[in-house]
């Protein structure tokens, strides 16, 4: 019976789809219909093949299987958003590297960079290790089935959707949340899929309490869906059509898309990320979380406070000015719960602070920490209004963005592969200790080479923009400023290079190690609390 | 017993950790937003204003597509330098009629928000086909197919539709005559262009790069060479309330 209506819904789906792609206004759509279209018509065909088999016996044990989907697809993201990002920091530097081609020109490759970094690399990342950490601190196997496997094959598809719709043109230029208004659609399905499977899983849990990491990313999840529905408010000009007109305007539009813009970075970047900390750093320094009562405080401050802050992005502009003073208030106050955080997961290696000589995993872990600390204090910092009149508009906002990224997002996701790898493939152990400390290397340098490059050239050009001569008259051209800030572009494509080498290093060591035989012995009980 | 150790019923369920965590995370967004809707001051009263004509549309179509956000803003602030490199401060107003807005958050190449009439169409047609050749410090992409991609036309009435579904004050009449109004305003010569500077005053009809037909680069210079230049800032008195 249900394959029944499991093969109707697919069918159904490919046959809308083709029609979609037949009356399609842009290539772009058609195309997205047809790939559209094409997976359906798979997954039709596939129950089909299963109709009548005999059934597998539901398993009972942690549901890896599509963890370890998610950790190669996060691995794989990565290494693509950050050649991306490499290769326009490239453009910047050497502006002929455009091509004069459309699918090559900075202003559609960058929303590629920001998507493939953050959606594509962290949201793989964070589907991922949420699986795996709500199961272990549950003592329970997901909810939900298959719908795990829904989400994971929904969230890559909405990326291919993405992606390739801003190469051809199709986005709604705002800012990290460009797809259009079907990839929403569809983002929003999968997302409450996520919800249901998350949730559902921690209902169904055997241990009494729920653990701190799952705090956050249910934070992390609820946040999301609320921001992301509200600021994709769209009216499509066709339903053939991949255009659409958003909902709000101007200054209201301005205020929903910072109120969402500064929340991706609050909750998917920061809270769900935190979700990881607590897990991760107390297993791979074998110490208990440092202290119960911070975590409380922190994340409802953290989650209260953060929703506030998205008017920093648009001081001195035509935003009323009583909510530019809210969003610096509340950016100011963040600095204290994003502290918080910090303290708990550093002061976490007391007593193990030895392992950071020989156990180069939790250096990985631990230099991310602290590059949240110093990302959470800038952001307060240049939230400022006298400060953010200086840095607003340049390259500084750049470089803030990418300590953030690059050392906290990036080095914690880096630490929980390398901690997820032996685990899910049942190895003995890394392929190579040394070249972790090589990945670690690479990447710290990589990031001080961006971040003090971008400082250099975002203080400059701020204060190149607003110097005048003594009669009053602007001292320099605005092409005197580009020019002036081309070395530091080279430094800053450097840096990329670097943290680029890393991260392939980290892929070639993560296969290395699959590809090792099996030797971790099976537990001896199925479900077991780690 | 201290508030903490009730946080242990909330560590408990479920249920009441999901409602909390939402009523939390809601309260700052409803704030900040919601007020945005009704305070009259939210947007001044300006003289000028009015919703883009067609072919400005269609233009403005093609600077979301190619992602010229990504490093040109459209929003002045009121400081001495920006206001001796760029103009007035941009108004609220100004960008009222914007979906999506374009104020942008990063300057890679200079603010836009009033480069209309500042260079010709033959500097801006050259400046697309290669920046360098007229600013050699530019690390600006080239657009060389923006002046060889025949402009669609077909979506122009959906378009206007939906911005007015939006809330953009499209009349039935500028609907319905969407498509001759970008017309006339590409090709003045031939067109009567009473009924769209009616509609659209202080449009700026004319054939931007002499195609034949009307291109992508004849749309995108009708929106770069209009953005503003609606409000008449020597008669314009700043709103004391805001």
């Amino acid at each position: 019976m249900t394959d029944t209506v499991k093969i109707a819904v697919w069918g159904l789906i490919a046959l809308l789809m083709a029609i979609a792609a037949n009356w399609g206004h842009e290539p772009i759509y058609q195309a997205h219909a047809l790939f559209l279209m094409a997976v359906a018509a798979f997954m039709a065909y596939r129950t089909i093949r299963q109709v009548g088999a005999p059934r597998p016996v539901p398993e009972t044990g942690y549901m890896d299987g599509v963890i370890r989907a998610g950790v190669i697809a996060t691995a794989f993201w990565g290494v693509v958003g950050f050649a991306a990002g490499t290769f326009i920091a490239l453009q910047l530097a050497f502006p002929d590297l455009n091509l004069d081609l459309p699918w090559t020109s900075f202003g559609r490759l960058r929303p590629l960079h920001t998507s493939a970094v953050i959606f594509a690399f962290g949201g793989n990342a964070l589907i991922a290790t949420s699986f795996y950490v709500v199961q272990r601190t549950c003592a329970t196997r997901l909810w939900g089935g298959d719908t795990a496997w829904f989400v994971f094959w929904g969230y890559n598809i909405f990326i291919v959707l993405a992606a390739t719709g801003y190469l051809f043109g199709a986005t709604q230029s705002k800012e990290y949340a460009e797809p259009e208004w079907y990839a929403d659609l569809l983002l929003t399905v999968v997302w409450v899929a996520y919800l249901a499977v998350f949730l559902g899983t921690i209902v169904k849990r055997r241990e009494p309490h729920i653990y701190v990491a799952n705090w956050f990313f249910l934070a992390f999840i609820i946040t999301i869906a609320m921001l992301h529905i509200v600021n994709n408010l769209t009216v499509p000009v066709s339903l053939f059509s991949a255009t659409s007109v958003p909902l709000f305007p101007g200054v209201q539009g301005a205020m929903v898309q910072w109120w969402y813009g500064h929340n991706a970075v609050g909750f998917f970047l920061t809270a769900g990320f935190l979700g990881m900390m607590y897990y991760f750093i107390p297993k791979q320094a074998e110490r208990p979380v440092y202290s119960y009562k911070l975590s409380i405080i922190h994340f409802w401050a953290l989650i209260f406070l953060y929703i506030w802050a998205g008017p920093h992005h648009l001081h001195y502009t035509a935003l009323p000015d009583w909510a530019q003073y809210l969003g610096m208030t509340f950016s100011i106050m963040l600095w204290m719960p994003s502290w918080g955080g910090m303290i708990n997961g550093l002061m976490t290696i007391q007593g193990a602070w030895d392992k950071l000589r020989t156990d180069p995993v939790l250096r990985i872990l631990v230099i991310s920490v602290a590059f949240y600390g110093m990302a959470t204090f800038e952001g307060p910092m240049m939230s400022i209004r006298a400060v953010n009149s200086l840095s607003h508009y340049t390259d500084w906002t750049i470089g803030h963005v990418h300590s953030g990224a690059l050392g906290w997002n990036g080095m914690i996701t880096f630490g929980a592969l390398y901690f997820l790898v032996p685990r899910l493939w049942k190895r003995e152990g890394l392929y190579s200790l040394a070249l972790v400390n090589w990945h670690f290397w690479l990447a710290t340098i990589g990031i001080v080479l961006y971040a003090a490059s971008m400082w250099v050239t975002g203080i400059m050009e701020g204060l190149m923009w607003r110097e005048v001569d003594d009669q009053g008259f602007l001292v320099n051209s605005f092409a005197d400023t580009v020019a002036a800030k081309f070395p530091m572009y080279v430094v800053r494509s450097l840096g990329g290079v670097l943290y680029l080498s890393g991260a392939v290093l980290m892929v070639y060591n993560l296969w290395m190690t699959v590809r090792a035989p099996q030797s971790r012995p099976a537990p001896a009980s199925p479900i077991a609390a780690e | 017993m201290s508030i903490l150790d009730k946080h242990g019923r909330i560590e408990r369920n479920a249920f009441l950790l999901f409602i909390f965590s939402l009523i939390v995370v809601s309260i700052g967004g409803i704030v900040q937003i919601v007020p945005l809707f009704y305070l009259d001051n939210t947007i001044e009263e300006v003289e000028g204003m009015r919703p883009y004509s067609p072919l400005e549309l269609a233009g403005r179509q093609i600077y979301v597509r190619e992602g010229c956000y990504t490093c040109h803003s459209q929003m002045i602030r009121p400081m001495r330098d920006e206001h001796e490199r760029y103009g007035h401060y941009s108004l609220a107003a100004e960008s009222m009629y914007d979906h999506p807005f374009q104020w942008g958050s990063k300057r890679t190449g200079p603010d836009l928000a009033r480069v209309g009439g500042r260079y010709s169409d033959d500097w801006h047609i050259q400046h697309f086909r290669n920046p360098r050749d007229l600013v050699p410090e530019s690390i600006m992409p080239a657009y060389p197919w923006l002046e060889t991609t025949r402009l669609d036309e077909t979506m122009i009435e959906n378009l206007l539709i939906a911005q007015r579904r939006a809330g953009v004050p499209y009349t039935d009449e500028m609907i319905a005559n969407a498509r001759a109004d970008l017309r006339a305003q590409w090709d003045p010569d031939t067109h009567d262009t009473s009924g769209l500077m009616d509609r659209y005053p202080k449009a700026q009809a004319r054939n931007f790069t002499g195609s034949a037909a009307p291109t992508e680069l004849d749309a995108m210079l009708a929106y770069l060479q209009m953005l503003g230049t609606l409000v008449d800032f020597s008669t314009y008195e700043p709103d004391p309330t805001r």
